[in-house]
């Protein structure tokens, strides 16, 4: 009989990584400071990173954000590399918007479809050159980039585990940021992207951010988290810094009337329903679609279903009467007829106003937009107290702060 | 003389599914089984000792578990150790392994390919998309698209109402589907060769066909629809061995009163003017009965059991037709320790789980072709466990069962029956591959059995060792099972009844037949079925 050498294992990276059974909720760049804050060791799945619900409060975490300012990790964000000749011209045929508009240092927010215009997800491209981009999100999207980059001169890399994130967003981000020592921060107007040193590396700044306030993000290559890290909290300390969990930051992103995948709508590559997809106008993102433009994917389908009146859904803002949090509550139609859920909801201490983001059917929430009610089944003492409520279709956001734009950025 | 009012011939799991439920519903219920233990292919056996063999069936998960809980299994005795993940070997002295937890997943896809990786989130979708349109057919009779009973139609409207609920691209998908290979198919979702192979293997297990012949995308999905205990698509062991499952169920049919007699070989079944009246035992002696249900295969069932005159020839010639090929075998084996796999880190999950050594599509397809050509595979494809590294019920402390399902091994050698050098040849096939991996393999083995498709229909009874009792292609599925015009359990013998894996929805040790089935005989003879657990809904 026939007998085979045995197999040797090998010792190179990939064997290397194999050790990752062990851990399955990773630590990001920054753990060690966080662990050390986290009190409350309140911890969820982030994209396979463990990452914090609430460190102390969430109460006070909230209010950090819109009184001082806070500090939230987002390193583990989706991020895409975008390089080459033709980037542009390929992010312009992947995504909605208008890309040829958008200019170097500059960055927007964005969304992308498959080829029957339903959202596949949506998330900000960072222009740091003329040929090169970084694409932010919340769900992976390799083999989509990937295999619509065929033809394009343009190479797409994951890099999230390379680049660490941070959003320090709230009044005295902008004079944290100067007193750190980031000479020229405040030339950053809304939606501005700079790059800036930080300990012989490049730590980018954009003046933007998940919260409707005056905020920014900070991205820097993972080996100089940590310094990047301290550098603000010292500058910080006494403008109120703060670190923060995911709690108090889907606070302020509602306020802010900002939606998110898989919590507000269901991203295309999840949704087992097919009538659980969601093309853009019936997401609240029909702004993003520039028909002018060439080709993107979705095009055809979005235009035709717009002119067909094929667009059964509205995602809309809703205000509720009183101040109990409408949460995954069904909307009625004169208290009877089922038209829609509330996907998010809250009472808002900023607009003092019981808020909620809502998927409805249309006409209602389009075209019918009165006599539109909420029922809350509020449990109180293994009790439900249930409360019909009027809710009012208004305008997102649910508030508008100035300093979020004011140029030059407030000394608070 | 004694008239039972219902005699089931094999006393295999969907034998005892149905002898149970027809028992339970208050009928006299006699269970024949040839061999001197139940099971079929649910067994466990101590062949050496102190060593349980799980030595055909080696996993569970299709069980559907409202019949579980209708014949309260777990009150009798079953307990399934749900198990995480599995991995492939690659030939470069690495793996790649599967976890529950789905960034591990990605994790450990991404050390192949970044891209792969982040793919599986795609394909995961529209396999649940099929699954979810497919899982409630199983526990329904299949309709027949050429009646016009109420009934009939009924159901056809309903498996038309779920196919129009499909989007026009799901409908196109399913339809891709149920024809389509699984080499193709996975084409659609990674570009890379051990993450495809590991896919793929699902597409394979039991069937007379290579990753890339059209039909095996079928295969996948009939492997994908099982839970353990509500968590769906995970794999689990019977405490015991398979044995257990069958075990259960044979105390639940005893406590509902019902009677089994082991060493019971039928010989045919006695008809007369068309309908059946019992059974002759192989000794001669006479069992008369009000209805028969047959858990052998259609063809065993039609062309031993039945003498051909007694049928028609449309029926007969399907039955003959009917594709059950071999294409496994079996190597159970007795361990004095734990096998190592210097590739596997010494904590590492795998060792509980499902492994292969099959790193290429390609490799797959090369091993069918030795099948073709009439010849067990040189390098065949493994699906191997130690299941008693979660059950020590099964082994003396210390001490290790392994299981080895092997395909291909053909049902006959060069067009000539397997001798018991083939079967060594067969066997060492499967030693050497698994030596290549695990160095001091062949010294920890005590003892050896070794099934071709010969041993497997010797023992159990399988035509030529085929674990499905028939292919699951499209064209033996739903209302063509086992043949068009006969999906519904019933034959053309007034009394006589089908119960086993060849029936809708097939093989895999899922019940569901076999409780198909009763709840036909009882709607034939106008009895209650209240005691039946409709399916499980899926929203």
């Amino acid at each position: 009989m026939n007998h085979h050498p045995t197999i040797k294992p090998l010792a190179d990276a990939r064997t290397a990584a194999q050790s990752h059974f062990r851990t399955l909720r990773l630590g990001t760049p920054f753990q060690p400071r966080i662990d050390a804050l986290a009190l409350k060791q309140d911890w969820y799945n982030w994209a396979g990173y463990r990452a914090p619900h609430s460190l102390w409060d969430e109460e006070l975490e909230y209010f950090a954000i819109r009184s001082q300012a806070a500090l939230f990790d987002i390193s583990p964000m989706t991020k895409y590399r975008i390089e080459g000749p033709d980037a542009e011209a390929y992010l312009d045929r992947v995504t909605l918007r208008d890309v040829t508009k958008l200019k170097p240092g500059r960055v927007h927010y964005t969304a992308w479809c498959d080829d029957d215009g339903f959202v596949l997800d949506d998330g900000t491209l960072f222009r740091l050159s003329p040929t090169r981009f970084r694409l932010c999100s919340q769900e992976r999207h390799l083999p989509w980039l990937l295999d619509s980059a065929f033809r394009y001169d343009v190479t797409v890399e994951e890099e999230t585990e390379a680049v660490a994130g941070l959003a320090l967003q709230g009044p005295t981000s902008f004079a944290i940021l100067r007193d750190a020592g980031f000479a020229g921060v405040e030339r950053l107007k809304i939606f501005d992207l700079a790059e800036f040193a930080h300990e012989g590396a490049t730590v980018t700044i954009s003046r933007t951010g998940f919260t409707g306030d005056l905020g920014y993000e900070l991205f820097v290559p993972t080996d100089k988290a940590l310094s990047l890290w301290d550098r603000l909290m010292a500058a910080g300390e006494l403008r109120g810094i703060r670190a923060i969990g995911y709690t108090a930051l889907n606070r302020a992103r509602l306020e802010a009337g900002l939606i998110v995948a898989n919590a507000d709508f269901t991203a295309a590559e999840h949704a087992i329903r097919a009538d659980r997809l969601r093309m853009p106008d019936e997401i609240g993102l029909g702004f993003m679609i520039d028909p002018d433009k060439g080709h993107f994917n979705g095009r055809r389908a979005i235009l035709e279903a717009r002119s067909k009146k094929r667009l059964r859904h509205v995602l809309v803002g809703l205000e509720i009467e009183g101040n109990i949090p409408a949460e995954h509550a069904i909307v009625y139609y004169r208290k009877s007829q089922e038209v829609g859920l509330v996907s998010a909801a809250m009472w808002s201490p900023m607009a003092k106003r019981n808020i909620a983001l809502a998927s409805l059917q249309r006409p209602y929430g389009d075209t019918i937009v009165d006599d539109l009610w909420v029922e809350i089944y509020a449990m109180r003492e293994l009790q439900y107290q249930k409360l019909m409520k009027k809710a009012k279709v208004v305008p997102r956001p649910f508030i508008k702060l100035d300093r979020r734009t004011a140029n030059p950025p407030a000394d608070f | 003389m004694k008239a039972w009012d219902a005699i089931v011939i094999g006393g295999g799991h969907n034998g005892l599914v149905n002898a149970c439920y027809l028992q339970r519903a208050g009928l006299d219920v006699l269970v024949l089984e040839k061999n001197d233990w139940v099971g079929g292919a649910a067994t466990s056996r101590e062949l050496t000792p102190g060593f349980l063999y799980s030595n055909c069936s080696y996993v569970c998960s299709l069980f559907r578990p409202e019949i579980m809980r209708d014949l309260e299994l777990p009150r009798f005795g079953l307990q399934v150790i749900s198990y995480e993940g599995g991995a492939v070997f690659t030939r470069d002295g690495d793996y790649l392994a599967n976890y529950r937890d789905h960034d591990a997943h990605r994790r450990e896809f991404a050390r192949f390919s970044k891209r792969d990786a982040e793919a599986y989130d795609r394909y995961s979708r529209d396999v649940t998309r099929q699954c979810r349109f497919i899982q409630p057919l199983l526990m329904r009779t299949a309709p027949d698209p050429t009646s016009f009973k109420p009934r009939d139609l009924g159901e056809l409207l309903y498996l038309g109402k779920k196919f129009v609920g499909l989007s026009a691209e799901e409908m196109a998908l399913t339809l891709r589907f149920w024809t389509m290979s699984i080499s193709d198919f996975l084409d659609e979702y990674f570009e890379t060769d051990v993450i495809k192979a590991n896919f793929a293997l699902s597409g394979i297990i039991g069937t007379a066909l290579g990753p890339m012949s059209p039909g095996t995308a079928y295969v996948l999905l009939h492997h994908y629809m099982g839970e353990v205990d509500g968590s769906v698509g995970a794999w689990g062991y019977a405490r015991g061995g398979m044995g257990a499952v069958t075990k259960a169920l044979a105390a639940s049919f005893k406590a509902s009163g019902g009677t089994i007699r082991t060493g019971a070989e039928v010989d045919h079944v006695l008809i007369k003017k068309g309908k059946a009246k019992g059974v002759v035992l192989a000794g001669g002696e006479e069992i008369y009965g009000k209805l028969v249900v047959s858990n052998a295969d259609v063809k065993r069932t039609f062309l031993k059991l039945v003498e051909e005159k007694e049928l028609p020839e449309i029926f007969l010639r399907r039955v003959r037709n009917f594709k059950i090929r071999g294409s496994s075998g079996k190597v159970n084996i007795a361990l004095d320790s734990l096998p190592e796999f210097p590739a596997l880190p010494k904590d590492s999950p795998v060792y509980r789980a499902d492994m292969h050594f099959t790193d290429s599509i390609e490799r797959m397809e090369r091993a069918y072709d030795d099948w073709k050509a009439g010849r067990w595979s040189a390098d065949p494809f493994l699906d191997m466990m130690i299941p008693t590294t979660l059950d020590p019920t099964m082994a003396p402390p210390g001490k290790h069962f392994m299981s080895c399902f092997v395909q291909y091994a053909p049902p006959k050698i060069d067009g000539r029956d397997w001798t018991d050098a083939d079967r060594d040849g067969f066997a060492e096939s499967v030693i050497s591959q698994i030596a290549q991996y695990s160095p001091g393999f062949r010294d920890r083995i005590v003892h050896m059995e070794v099934r071709t498709p010969r041993e497997i229909e010797a023992e159990v009874g399988l035509t030529e060792g085929n674990i499905f009792q028939g292919e699951l292609t499209f064209d033996q599925l739903l209302f063509n099972r086992p043949v068009p015009g006969y999906a519904q359990y019933r034959s053309p013998i007034g009394g006589l009844y089908m119960c086993g894996s060849s029936t809708h929805p097939g093989g895999g040790v899922m019940g569901a037949p076999g409780r198909n089935a009763a709840a036909e005989i009882l709607r034939d003879l106008a009895k209650p079925t209240l005691h039946m657990s409709p399916a499980h809904d899926v929203i």
